[in-house]
């Protein structure tokens, strides 16, 4: 290697004046701005990029864009390392630094290469086979694989990078700016729709940026030039180069990658390194060109064996020479022109050798002036070379294609064999929006189908190869797409250029795989990031697969991260050759998003760490960070969980403001609780309908518990709701469950009572609520309320007023529910959420004297279960009935609600139900885990019958012990009973009581 | 991601509804009269249609009502969307 | 006792940052300080209501979906065929008369002001960091000023209410309002956030 060896003095798209210095495993090469890492290896002399998947053979670049099976490589370092990268999609830029995968300890020195020497012992479906007995073993032999087998290393510090989404909306997406891409952006841009057009090369083009052709009578490309500046300019048209379309949804969703900076050296302040789209788009226009299939031959694996079309691309974009000497071996018309700029770039062509018994006759003068020698009727039978191609061995083949014809091989010196196998459209996208494709025998290729969304495919992507086709098919495209949308051009229709003379096309050969010399002639690959070759296939058809997707597991064929963008098709005629039936009998496997990898960083975009979910905050939540506390999510809120003093462990803090409540005075946050206005004369019967128990009678001033069901029986929420007028209520709900229930009450609002007058909107954000609980409670607030009378005869508890607070609490208007989750004397005080901070520092201060204690949810935990208060979530799942909780009071005999018939289904009424118990274990200071299995013997070895869980369990400083909640089967009849408490291998035994521990008496009056 | 077009509100992305499943179950106006299976077929049993679904879905994040959709579940095709309380339209299966 | 009023943002400071203006800066975000405002519930079809509404206020409640009308430092927004934010002058005054013009008519009216914030998103690439955090279709002549939408904001619903100016006002529930201020203010790095107190 000595400098950029390969690369051509003039000619190409890089700009020669703006030098590059790269490092490529350790070693500092020199590129140019233009250039892609590939162009720029390929420039410095690199052949040899990568050990294969499996096999850990040489390996070198075999194409110019996206569909490289080979060159893949670590980029970057550090947190932005990226393994797995296309070389020929990383766009060259100063300082950038790339290293091999999968060799070790060398790229030129692999120790893994001697599982090619091995192969016998790998074919097709050999991990199946070999190492799935003992299946206790799997787990070794898959570290093992893993190691040898297997593509690049994730980074493992953070990427320091951003990554951001952004939606777009557009009446005609066109994905891909080669000729056809062109046009059609162009015709629909003239309409004055909303157009997007992405490419994911840096520069618009297409295959025009590796061919010479003329448009117009002067360079396509500076045809392409002229097109980008209008569109630029266009305020109708968002321009997307580096932007691949991964994506095809339903209704026209599609998703696109952007590579915002991954051109640079790092990305910009501010800047995104990529960007992730969500288009909708009204119509599509798929532009997205066709792939060149290699042929599949003896080790055609070898570096120096590339794309015919891909080495154009090298050629006239990059200006880089990929070998000295070359053959072209092709089953269509692609190859010659590549022979043409071969020899024009000073490659010695030794020959262009056609499987077909007719090559074209266009090309013969050409060829001829340029002395290169024309080979029809036959075929390269294999490569020559290890590390390289040093030669190739030439031959005829049958009519059939089946075998070789003995006595006409001949061998030519070499160290570039160019392949075309013939063209694929691509339409994975297509695929991807449910299109079903149809094989064209002629051609070789699957073809658009009927589109099921608002789609067009035109260019090569629809087999229409001529330039003159593109540029003609493509703007009518684009015309009609947004035609389609709704814009329309007046007077003319689309502007089409004319492209020169292109020679007529003579039709192709298919030839799935050229048959080998005999045994030992080398492996034929046909996946080669997957280490897949015509053997394997047809090994797997012996074995008696017959369903391409089956084929694909087992021998994992297109199951890289190409997924065998040059593989699939000639998969699929080798397995129907294979099975001796056509191609569309084997059918093709299914194309699935993404078409290109992409990062889970944009995946995730913004939404990250503190931005992945919402989270909530009560109006107080500035005091409760204030002062120490603990949070816990609820839902997406934050609630104190608890406030730990200094020093203070948690449980001890728990334990502190449970007691404080039980024998003074507490504090609680419970502003996050669901709250739904319901108003409307028809109020109290909608109430009667969602709850189990009654309404009409709940006087104005009033407060009730009520019980909300499923249809199928089983509890979905409860909470308190007041009575504030006649035909107005203040319902609320658990903190997780305020949507669904606002959700539930509106569908039977609106879909299956509209008979009912009654809106229900919720007001859960603006009430803030401060519950002050404890036998000091009603004192503190009298202090607060000089004014009002809060005895219990004048404000009885499950009743609510609106109370003028006097100075102390700043003359705050406030709504108060005498009503409480502990057990203790209660008052619920709701301000305007902006009043609740004022309120609480209010109540904190003049709480002083009574040791005042704010408490979070655990001790609000213990403190309802303690007086056996239920917790929705927790001693319900879905699959509780009231009665299975003990609340069979709270269900009406005389009304019908919602969920009622189910509650004398056989199932809800049989015995032996799971019912609410209290349990205290025989150790007074062990507590069990929540969702601990209850069984009845003090063996717990398996197997076992659950009797029940575990749903709740604590320490109650007030008992001075710990105690559960659980749900046992037929528990009520079982009180006084010992059953055990399974887990961790133990069985904990427990007494079986009542679910309430603790009974607060008058003073909670 | 569906695009629905809101009876009220026009088109607008899958994220702003929420599905409530297949329209046109009606509950039983005497649900004590019915036996349990006959119950339990209201409260369970649904068609999970592979093809044409007539589905209720809800613009939570939008207008907050409830509309009814008819989708080809294979293609995800929206054959019609009406209003709740219209009966189900004529569509070919 | 607006003094005692607790902003939802006030945690955030902004006003005390005065971080110099971000010369040019893409995006303005701006928490508005609180505005009395009251849900109006009752029925588009109810000829009487929407009389009834007239009457009281002087002017036309908006029928058509996402439409706004404004009178006299009043605004009401469509949210839903029986729902309006009626946004400004609601205050115990301003909600007595509307209730009083609209007795015998099915109604409710739910006070709003606490409940909300509002976040004024402006500047050159507004409409680009909206378009990052909500599905909406922004070029849309549907969300040309004089209209409104409910919709989403990454995980949060909002509403959107786009000004004559090309700025924005996102209003977010109290709860989300920390959550929808920083990842505008995140969304808003590409292009350079100033941050701007008041009104």
């Amino acid at each position: 290697m000595s400098g950029e060896s390969n690369r051509l003095t003039d000619g190409g798209r890089i700009d020669r004046t703006r030098r590059l210095s790269f490092r490529f495993d350790n070693k500092t090469m020199y590129g140019y701005q233009g250039d892609t890492l590939a162009s720029a290896l390929l420039a410095n002399g690199v052949r040899l990029v990568g050990r294969s998947f499996k096999y850990h053979r040489p390996r070198g670049l075999m194409a110019a864009g996206g569909e490289e099976p080979n060159g893949l490589v670590r980029l970057r370092q550090g947190g932005r390392a990226e393994p797995n990268v296309r070389a020929t999609e990383i766009i060259l830029y100063d300082g950038l630094v790339a290293e091999s995968q999968n060799r070790w300890p060398s790229l030129e020195f692999d120790l893994g290469a001697l599982n090619d020497r091995l192969s016998p012992l790998f074919p097709a479906g050999f991990y199946y086979k070999t190492f799935m007995w003992p299946a206790s073993m799997w787990p070794r032999y898959e570290a093992v694989i893993r190691r040898m087998a297997g593509l690049g290393k994730a980074a493992t510090s953070a990427d320091p990078d951003r990554y951001e989404k952004q939606y777009a909306h557009c009446d005609v997406l066109v994905v891909g700016a080669g000729p056809s891409g062109l046009a059609a952006a162009l015709a629909a841009k003239r309409t004055g729709a909303r157009v997007i057009l992405a490419d994911e090369g840096a520069e618009f083009g297409g295959a025009l940026l590796g061919n010479g052709q003329q448009i117009d009578g002067r360079p396509a490309i500076a045809w392409v030039a002229g097109i980008e500046a209008e569109l630029a300019g266009a305020e109708n048209v968002r321009l997307l180069p580096r932007t691949v379309v991964t994506g095809y949804y339903d209704h026209n969703a599609l998703v696109m990658l952007e590579r915002v900076a991954d051109h640079l050296l790092q990305p910009g302040p501010g800047q995104p390194r990529q960007r992730l789209w969500q288009v909708r788009a009204k119509q599509v226009v798929l532009a997205t060109g066709a792939l060149e299939r290699p042929l599949v031959l003896a080790n055609n694996d070898r570096p120096g064996v590339m794309g015919a079309a891909a080495v154009q691309t090298y050629i006239n974009r990059y200006g880089v020479r990929p070998g000295r000497r070359a053959v072209l071996f092709t089953n269509n018309d692609g190859a010659y022109p590549v022979a043409l700029d071969l020899a024009r770039a000073g490659v010695a062509v030794a020959a262009v050798v056609d499987v077909r018994a007719r090559a074209p006759i266009g090309w013969r003068g050409d060829l001829d002036r340029l002395g290169i020698e024309l080979m029809a009727d036959r075929a390269v039978l294999g490569v020559v070379g290890r590390k390289a191609v040093t030669g190739v061995q030439i031959g005829k083949l049958n009519e059939a294609g089946n075998a070789v014809v003995p006595g006409l091989s001949r061998h030519i010196d070499c160290d570039l064999l160019c392949l075309s196998g013939g063209w694929s459209p691509t339409l994975h996208l297509l695929s991807q929006a449910g299109t079903s494709l149809q094989w064209d025998a002629r051609q070789g290729c699957f073809l658009p189908g009927k589109a099921r969304q608002a789609v067009r495919v035109v260019g090569a992507a629809n087999a229409d190869f001529r330039l003159q086709d593109c540029l003609n098919l493509g703007a009518d495209a684009g015309n009609a797409a947004a035609n389609d949308a709704g814009r329309r051009r007046r007077g003319r229709g689309p502007h089409k250029p004319l492209a020169d003379v292109e020679p007529a096309l003579t039709p192709p050969r298919p030839i799935w795989s050229i048959p080998g010399t005999g045994k030992g002639g080398g492996k034929a690959f046909v996946d080669f990031q997957s280490d897949v070759t015509a053997d394997d296939l047809r090994l797997a058809a012996r074995e008696g697969y017959r369903s391409i997707e089956h084929v694909k597991r087992y021998t994992t064929v297109g199951m890289g991260t190409d997924q065998g963008r040059t593989a699939n098709i000639n998969a699929l005629g080798i397995v129907a050759e294979a099975l001796d039936v056509t191609v569309p009998q084997v059918g093709h496997t299914t194309f699935r998003p993404p078409f290109s990898p992409v990062a889970f960083g944009a995946l995730a975009g913004g939404q990250t760490g503190p931005l992945l979910d919402p989270v909530r905050r009560t109006p107080m939540h500035g005091w409760h960070q204030d002062h120490g506390a603990v949070f816990e999510p609820v839902g997406q809120w934050l609630r104190p969980y608890s406030y730990p003093k200094a020093g203070e462990a948690m449980a001890a803090a728990v334990d502190r403001e449970t007691l404080a409540v039980r024998t003074s005075l507490g504090l609680m946050d419970a502003s996050t609780l669901g709250k739904i206005d319901i108003r409307g004369p028809d109020a109290a019967e909608f109430l009667n309908r969602i709850y189990t128990n009654g309404w009409k009678g709940l006087a104005v001033g009033g407060c009730r518990y009520g019980l909300m069901l499923g249809e199928d029986g089983m509890i979905f929420d409860d909470g308190v709701t007041v009575r504030l007028g006649e035909d107005h209520f203040h319902m609320t709900t658990t903190t997780g469950n305020a949507a669904p229930v606002l959700d539930w009450l509106e569908s039977w609002l609106q879909t299956e009572w509209p008979e009912l007058s009654v809106y229900c909107t919720s007001c859960t954000e603006q009430w803030a609520v401060a519950a002050l609980c404890g036998p000091n409670a009603r004192r503190l607030l009298a202090e607060l309320c000089p004014d009002w009378d809060l005895s219990a005869e004048a404000f009885p508890h499950m009743t609510w007023q609106t109370v003028a607070m006097g100075e102390v609490a700043a003359g705050l208007e406030a709504r108060i529910f005498r009503i409480g989750f502990t057990g203790e004397l209660s008052f619920e005080i709701n301000v305007p959420a902006g009043h609740g901070p004022a309120l609480w520092a209010a109540l904190m201060a003049a709480g002083e004297k009574y040791a005042i204690t704010p408490f979070g949810t655990e001790a609000m935990h213990v403190l309802r279960a303690e007086v056996g208060f239920i917790m929705v979530g927790q001693e319900t799942d879905g699959t509780t009935t009231p009665d299975d909780l003990g609340l069979g009071r709270m269900v009406s005999r005389k009304k019908e609600f919602l969920g009622k018939r189910s509650l004398f289904r056989r199932d809800t009424m049989r015995q032996g139900r799971p019912q609410l118990v209290g349990l205290l274990t025989d150790d007074p200071g062990h507590r069990v885990p929540e969702g601990a299995q209850l069984i009845a013997g003090a063996d717990p070895a398996p197997p076992q019958r659950g009797l029940g869980h575990v749903t709740s369990s604590y320490h109650s400083p007030n008992l001075g012990r710990t105690f559960a909640l659980a749900l046992l089967q037929g528990g009520r009849a079982r009180q006084g009973e010992t059953i055990h408490i399974a887990y961790d291998g133990r069985a904990v035994p427990a007494t079986v009581t009542g679910p309430r521990f603790l009974d607060p008496g008058a003073r909670a009056k | 991601m569906l695009l629905l077009s809101c009876p009220w509100c026009g088109d607008r992305s899958e994220q702003e509804f929420a599905c409530g499943g297949e329209a046109h179950i009606v509950r039983p106006l005497a649900p004590e009269d019915l036996d349990d299976r006959a119950w339990g077929d209201y409260v369970f049993m649904r068609r999970n249609e592979k093809g044409l679904h007539f589905e209720r879905w809800r613009h939570v994040h939008g207008c907050g009502r409830w509309f009814n959709v008819a989708r080809n579940t294979v293609t995800h095709e929206i054959l019609a969307i009406y209003q709740v309380g219209d009966d189900r339209p004529e569509l070919p299966e | 006792m607006t003094s005692l009023r607790h902003q939802p943002l006030a945690h955030l400071a902004l006003a005390a940052r005065r971080e110099p203006p971000v010369a040019d800066a893409g995006v303005t975000l701006r928490a508005l300080p609180y505005r009395p405002s009251i849900i109006l519930r009752g029925e588009s079809g109810d000829a009487g209501f929407v009389a009834a509404f007239r009457a009281g206020m002087g002017f036309e409640l908006p029928l058509d979906p996402n439409r706004i009308s404004s009178h006299d430092g009043v605004t009401a927004l469509w949210l839903g065929p029986s729902e309006w934010l009626i946004l400004g002058a609601m205050g115990p005054a301003g909600q007595g008369r509307l209730a009083t013009a609209l007795t015998g008519h099915h109604h409710a009216i739910i006070n709003n002001g606490d409940g909300q914030q509002i976040i004024a998103l402006s500047g050159p690439r507004a409409r680009d960091v909206l378009g990052k955090l909500c599905p909406l279709d922004l070029e849309s002549p549907d969300l040309a000023p004089g209209h409104c939408a409910r919709s989403i904001l990454a995980r949060c619903s909002i509403l959107l209410h786009p000004q004559p100016d090309g700025a924005y006002h996102i209003h977010v529930g109290r709860s989300f309002a920390d959550y929808a201020w920083r990842l505008l203010a995140d969304a808003g790095l590409t292009y350079g956030v100033a941050v701007a107190s008041g009104d």
